[in-house]
């Protein structure tokens, strides 16, 4: 009880300070708006998070009128205190929880207390609960997950219980929960997964149960753990198609069906041409999902790039600069009458109708993709070479098949080399303005990069007819969003100026992130966790190795030790184990990832490593006796946990205004608050 | 001691004729017409300039791997003759007359063969049969890919042979009876070749790290065994450590060490290593800085550089042209002269350091040296401008400071030309700020912002030179704030034009800069991981997973003027076995153990530890050389699989021995089991005789020779993706 008393009122005390938009609320409480006004957009996250920050926002009374354009801007008189709320009151969990895995884990109190302590008077943790941020849903619900399949764990010799029922269920949701907020939730599946898996390998070891129950069992795993997690992601992506109908920013990521579910986008219930003809005007998508409509501009190829020619790329937003204009090999725009269809063979010459340059193709090796050929833009006013004609082909088609606007899958085959027109997916450089690039590649087999169809058809002498798209189906849709997101993900590189946090960084507590304010007048807060907690987190990550390895050593060697001894071995074995696994998934992993970081990617790992630190100390504690005798030990024991608790509290009274915020001058000039506490460079308060 | 020698004496020799006979043939396959194609094969153009700069003795940094490599390479050009005369510079080049080929590519493919008879022992040390070993050999010997691979002046071959020698001698060091001490030659030779294998590449970390958990393994069974005392246990451990761990680290710092004694010649990438490096090598800096006074002092004419080398090194630099009085984006500047960063030497890199409080730019007798925390003026040389900073926006980086050469335009913007002098490397070095030795930072008085490059480039207005700026919001450890003293000389002129007259003569006189060992290695290392190259797709580069698939193949030659041509393909039969019995093993495993927790035990305990053991070296080999380029942000050649494969190799016969022996003798009826195992055998040897085939198909493109025919060529092309190529006629 003290433990949720002191949680939730240090998260949410001066909760509405500041009154303006700090850091990423800019994005979430973006998003949070979307949901109340159903416009569609584009983020690299799954919905849930996003989805919840909107209902709380919208029971609190706010109307998503808000624009969230920048860092900084005033709220004025908006309701934000129900979202800001709502992720405070998951994050003052997140310490309740602490308290009761590691009571589990370890049967004792002390070890639950310190482990709750060094959450609740963390300043980074405070911090990142208080505002409008995904990352406090995303650890209640990796908290929740592992203190059921803690709870879980402890009910296994009452199987097919209610309470081991209910836990089991309880895990699958939670891990549901986790993943559909951010993909880091897959960490925990892992821990979950490696959990169950040592499970059913205990089970199988046990001669007592028939094959047949081993297999309830399993079924029974698979279910909750597999099944119900998957059913449950799937029905928030329901969910967010569902709220989400109106056409928004984030349209020209997806496919041309796709963008014919939304309201108010060009292709919902679209009218134009049915048939592709001679002097038209289209756009033309890559069938690559989040392929990029063909794109070009008045700028060219640089110095050493291949011919020095106007580039061509493909591009994921619309623009006036993806329209094309269709026309025969040689010019003869002076039709009269209906203009003739382009059938399944025909050549064409592809005109960019801003610049008048043609699509282009030629011996040079392609900027990434070196195996492939160069695509420019060649020519002007629609006059170039013969290396400008390609032909075109309906997949599945026959000779003299026309084609068909949006639903027909064509191939641009280039006539003098015998390439055929690619996205190769691969983001060009600052010169190429970071669109995709586009290629003509020798390889002729069908991929989608390789495939395009025609979006938008503008031909006034040609009937408009409705089209119905043919809808996708919500699977479609669902692994046509996954893919986006991937695709969105890996493609947030760290930018040259940005500051760059590296993993090796965080449990120093290297640097932290400025979340309002930089100059000495404004309300400054500044994400950094609390230093003593941090530091003594990392020492006690060398003192678990080395308290596991005497063990396991004493144990191998076959030392004869003491009940007591053994219990706490055990205890840190298993216990300690599971915390140990469950900081390394939410930890290394970082180290390969080659998107860009932030500090904030630490705090799920920093959660297990605090857990583990409670555990840990407790343990040192109690082995007291190994050098003092009865008194001196208990002596020591006590001495330890007090001055642990009164350094946590006093580091805590020294940086509180790091997340309660500052005013006033620097740190580093004399008259501050924080005076003296910079005790590293790096630290920007 | 008498009794020991006894007559008649008698030496016995026993000759395993089938490893004799594996030899020669690996020895044949490998070295036979070495010197053909008489040109330069695909990555010897790469490894060939550093092969010319070894035997020139010129310094160079190669980010792709250690030295050992490298040094194994230059050996053999050495034996040859070689005098690094030979420009590389296009794949097919002709090798002159006086370029030995033959001893260039002799040590590679020497290694490649050896692997033949090394994969041979190491089955028989993982307790296979002779029959295994030399079905293990035979896939080895008739793998077209190793054997172009070991043919040419590249180093994928030395690396598999070390990594092989060193499984094989650590397996043999654990086989060997405990009582006998000759087996700590073996893991004394394990932990040398260990060495070798970091010391050669990189990836070889992998294996390495592999073996040492093998290694621990094992350990950790001798530490539960309660039969060998506390002390006995104790000195075996300690045993392990230095010969497994210690050795190869020594060694590996050994390699660096021979690499820096040879290259002691300044060279192409001098200007990459800090100033104090290229002081120790000859030529290059150290013949201009020579001698020069190593205190700076107030007066001195000093140049100073970067200590980035990001993008390029660079010196402080001013020149006579002003900043434009708007930019394009309409924003103003203050219009003084320009300050830069400036990549070539020029004499309008020299500036003068000046006591603010006196007049005179001449050094005083006895020089009066700059301390710490001393607060300086920084006047240009050949314009006697003062550098400034102000608050104006930097023109590229506009959250930065502007820093000028300070001209007085009347315009109520003051000079605020004050620069405290900051040496971050006090602790190490000395209060007093030195010649290449000092990292300075130089704190601008009134705005408290340092000093800094900000490494874009300028427009046409600034010449493309690089921008430098003063910013207050630094991050605390940033080499694009620290600046070192490259060429200094005293002043001695207090005109003008006399000045000018001294700073274009050349600077001299006689002192020597020594930096130690340690110094250079870790520098050298460090910029060994962090330099990047500028990483674009190759042509006939491929992703991991297309390797297992063979779905590329690499043109390696092709003749100037005919057909004839080398290409890196692998054998696609024994690729495919290899890929079998690689999913064979994993299937077998999970059933066994399944099936023995459920307390069924299909084989023996002996026969079970012979598995793990199996499967821990060759799978967990295939793993750890593979796996990690899944994960790697470079560009890959199929060559790259090499070792993964070597290890597939070893499993496959070894796999089927097994099924042979255990799997069909338990699994089965008697009565069956043998015309399965006969089944099996004759199963066996018509593949060996498909991969023996196959081998002869390949072997145009392997050697090089005869010379197909377009026709011919294309019935080759086994796959759509291969790349083979025709010569239009």
């Amino acid at each position: 009880m003290l433990v949720a008393g002191l949680s939730f009122s240090t998260r949410l005390y001066k909760l509405t300070e500041p009154p303006h938009v700090c850091w990423d609320e800019t994005h979430f409480g973006k998003m949070g708006s979307y949901y109340i006004n159903r416009t569609f957009f584009f983020d690299v996250h799954p919905p849930l998070g996003k989805m919840l920050i909107g209902l709380a926002g919208y029971m609190s009374g706010y109307n998503g009128t808000f624009p969230f354009i920048k860092p900084g801007d005033k709220y004025e008189n908006q309701n934000y205190w129900g979202m800001r709320g709502f992720c405070a009151v998951l994050g003052s969990f997140l310490p309740i929880f602490a308290y009761l895995i590691v009571l589990e884990l370890s049967n004792s109190c002390t070890a639950a207390i310190i482990a709750a302590t060094l959450l609740i008077f963390d300043t980074g943790c405070i911090t990142i609960s208080q505002y409008i941020l995904l990352d406090p849903i995303l650890m209640f619900f990796i908290m929740a997950a592992v203190l059921s399949m803690v709870k879980f764990n402890q009910q296994r010799y009452r199987s097919f219980t209610a309470s081991w029922w209910f836990w089991l269920v309880l895990t699958g949701i939670n891990l549901a929960g986790a993943l559909g907020v951010k993909f880091v939730g897959l960490f925990v599946i892992v821990l979950v997964g490696l959990n169950t898996i040592g499970d059913l390998w205990r089970l199988l070891g046990d001669m007592s149960l028939s094959l047949v129950d081993i297999a309830k069992h399993f079924l029974a795993r698979a279910f909750a753990l597999i099944l119900l997690p998957l059913i449950l992601y799937v029905t928030i992506f329901a969910v967010h198609f569902v709220v989400l109908n109106k056409s928004g920013p984030g349209d020209g990521f997806f496919s041309s069906a796709f963008q014919s579910r939304l309201i108010g986008n060009n292709l919902h219930n679209a009218s134009m041409p049915e048939y592709l003809a001679f002097g038209s005007t289209v756009t033309i998508k890559n069938l690559r999902i989040a392929g990029g409509y063909l794109h070009s501009h008045w700028h060219l190829y640089p110095e050493g790039v291949g011919a020095r020619q106007q580039q061509v790329t493909a591009y994921l937003h619309k623009d006036y600069n993806n329209l094309w204009v269709v026309h025969r090999q040689q010019d003869n725009n002076s039709q009269s009458g209906n203009p003739d269809l382009v059938r399944h063979g025909d050549i064409v010459r592809l005109e960019h109708k801003e610049t008048t340059r043609n699509l282009h193709s030629h011996l040079h090796e392609a900027p990434l993709t070196k195996k492939h050929f160069q695509v420019t833009g060649y020519g002007i006013n629609g006059t170039g070479d013969a290396n400008d004609l390609w032909q075109m082909e309906v997949c599945g088609g026959r000779k003299g098949d026309p084609v068909k606007v949006l639903r027909s899958k064509v191939r641009f085959l280039h006539r003098a080399t015998g390439c055929v027109l690619y996205s190769s997916g691969k983001t060009l450089p600052k010169w190429g303005w970071e669109q995709i690039e586009v290629t003509c590649s020798p390889y002729l087999k069908e991929t989608p990069s390789s495939q395009w169809n025609i979006e938008d058809h503008i031909n006034p002498k040609l009937p408009n007819i409705s089209l119905s798209v043919l809808k996708p189906n919500f699977l479609e849709i669902l692994l046509e969003s996954h893919i986006v997101m991937f695709r969105g993900n890996s493609g947030l590189k760290p930018k040259d100026n940005e500051m760059n946090s590296k993993p090796w960084h965080w449990p120093i507590n290297y640097q932290g992130l400025r979340f309002s304010g930089v100059n000495a007048t404004e309300y400054r807060v500044y994400l950094l966790g609390n230093p003593v907690v941090w530091w003594i987190n990392l020492a006690s990550l060398g003192l678990y190795f080395t308290m596991v390895a005497v063990a396991s050593i004493a144990t191998q060697r076959g030392f004869s030790l003491g009940q007591q001894r053994i219990e706490h071995s055990l205890v840190l074995v298993r216990g300690g184990g599971l915390l140990m696994l469950g900081w390394l998934l939410h930890y290394a992993p970082f180290f390969t990832m080659g998107r860009i970081l932030y500090f904030h990617h630490y705090f799920p790992a920093m959660l297990f490593s605090s857990m583990l630190t409670g555990l840990t100390l407790d343990i040192l504690f109690r082995s007291a006796d190994l050098l003092l005798h009865p008194p001196y030990s208990y002596w020591f024991q006590r001495t330890g946990q007090l001055l642990l608790l009164f350094s946590i509290l006093y580091s805590f009274y020294l940086f509180h205004p790091l997340s309660y915020g500052m005013t006033g001058p620097l740190a580093h000039e004399p008259g501050s608050a924080m005076a003296g506490l910079k005790w590293m460079d790096s630290w920007e308060f | 001691m008498w009794k020991m020698l006894q007559l008649p004496l008698v030496v016995t020799a026993q000759v395993d004729l089938l490893l004799v006979l594996v030899s020669l043939l690996a020895f044949w396959t490998r070295l036979s017409h070495l010197s053909y194609p008489n040109a330069v094969v695909f990555d010897e153009v790469y490894y060939g300039q550093f092969v010319s700069l070894y035997m020139k003795r010129v310094f160079f940094i190669d980010d792709s791997g250690p030295p050992l490599g490298h040094m194994i390479l230059a050996f053999g050009a050495y034996l040859g003759g070689f005098d690094g005369n030979f420009v590389w510079n296009r794949i097919g080049a002709e090798y002159p007359t006086t370029v030995n080929v033959w001893s260039l590519r002799l040590l590679p493919a020497l290694c490649g063969a050896l692997c033949v008879p090394l994969v041979y022992l190491l089955t028989l040390e993982l307790k296979f049969s002779h029959l295994s070993a030399l079905g293990a050999a035979v896939l080895l010997l008739l793998e077209n890919s190793l054997i172009v691979q070991s043919r040419f002046m590249l180093l994928e071959s030395v690396l598999i042979f070390f990594v092989l020698l060193a499984f094989f001698s650590y397996l043999r060091f654990h086989n060997a009876p405990s009582s006998s001490w000759s087996r700590y030659i073996w893991l004394i030779l394990s932990g040398v070749s260990c060495g070798a294998v970091v010391g050669v590449k990189y990836m070889g970390l992998f294996s390495y790290l592999l073996l040492l958990v093998v290694a621990s393994l094992h350990t950790w069974k001798l530490i539960g065994d309660k039969t060998i005392s506390h002390r006995n246990v104790c000195v075996q451990c300690v045993h392990r450590v230095l010969c497994l761990v210690v050795v190869p680290v020594l060694l590996y710092v050994f390699w660096f060490y021979v690499h820096l004694s040879f290259l002691n010649r300044s060279g192409p990438h001098d200007q990459l290593m800090s100033s104090a490096f290229q002081a120790s090598l000859q030529g290059g800096l150290s013949r201009i800085t020579r001698g020069q006074p190593l205190e700076v002092a107030y007066g001195s004419q000093v140049t100073l550089r970067s200590s980035v080398s990001q993008p390029i090194p660079c010196w402080l630099h001013s020149h006579k042209v002003n900043y434009p009085i708007r930019y394009d984006n309409g924003r103003g500047s203050s219009h003084q002269q320009q300050v830069t960063c400036y990549p070539f030497k020029d004499v309008n890199n020299w500036w003068i350091i000046k006591d603010p409080g006196r007049q005179q730019l001449v050094v005083d007798t006895p020089p009066r040296p700059v301390r710490h925390g001393d607060v300086i003026q920084l006047v240009h040389g050949m314009t006697s401008r003062f550098l400034n900073s102000h608050d104006v926006a930097a023109p590229m980086s506009p959250h930065t400071q502007e820093v000028s050469g300070y001209i007085d335009f009347n315009v109520s913007m003051p000079a605020q030309n004050l620069w405290r002098v900051d040496i971050s490397n006090r602790e190490a070095e000395s209060e007093v700020w030195k010649t290449i030795l000092s990292e300075v930072r130089l704190v601008h008085v009134n705005t408290s912002a340092v000093l800094k490059l900000s490494g874009v480039p300028l427009p046409d207005w600034g010449f493309r030179q690089l921008e430098v700026v003063a910013d207050k919001l630094f991050k605390a450890h940033s080499s694009s704030l620290e600046w070192t003293v490259e060429e200094h000389r005293y002043g001695t002129s207090q005109e003008q034009k006399e000045r000018e007259a001294e700073l274009h003569s050349p600077t001299h006189i006689d002192v020597d800069r020594k930096i130690s060992f340690w110094a250079k290695f870790v520098e050298l290392q460090w910029k060994m991981l962090t330099v990047k190259q500028e990483e674009s797709e190759h042509k006939y580069s491929s992703s991991p997973l297309e390797w297992i698939t063979m779905e590329t193949n690499i043109a390696y030659w092709l003749h100037s003027s005919t057909n004839a041509q080398i290409h890196l393909i692998g054998n696609p039969v024994s690729w495919g076995v290899g890929n079998l019995s690689l999913l064979a093993y994993q299937l077998l495993a999970v059933v066994y153990l399944l099936r023995r927790r459920r307390g069924l035990k299909d084989v023996p305990d002996g026969v079970w530890d012979q598995f793990v053991c199996l499967g821990c070296v060759c799978v967990g080999g295939w793993l750890v050389n593979f796996v990690p380029f899944l994960l790697m942000d470079k560009t890959l050649f199929l060559y790259h699989y090499l070792p993964a494969l070597c290890y597939l190799y070893l499993l496959s016969p070894a796999l089927l021995e097994h099924a042979h022996t255990h799997l069909l003798r338990y699994a089965h009826q008697l009565q069956h089991s043998l015309t399965h195992q006969r089944a099996l055998c004759v199963g066996a040897l018509a593949v060996l005789l498909s991969i023996f085939l196959t081998y002869r198909t390949f072997c145009p493109l392997t050697y090089g020779s005869p010379e197909l025919s377009a026709h011919q060529l294309q019935g080759l092309k086994w796959r759509d993706t291969w790349d083979i190529l025709y010569r239009r006629r």
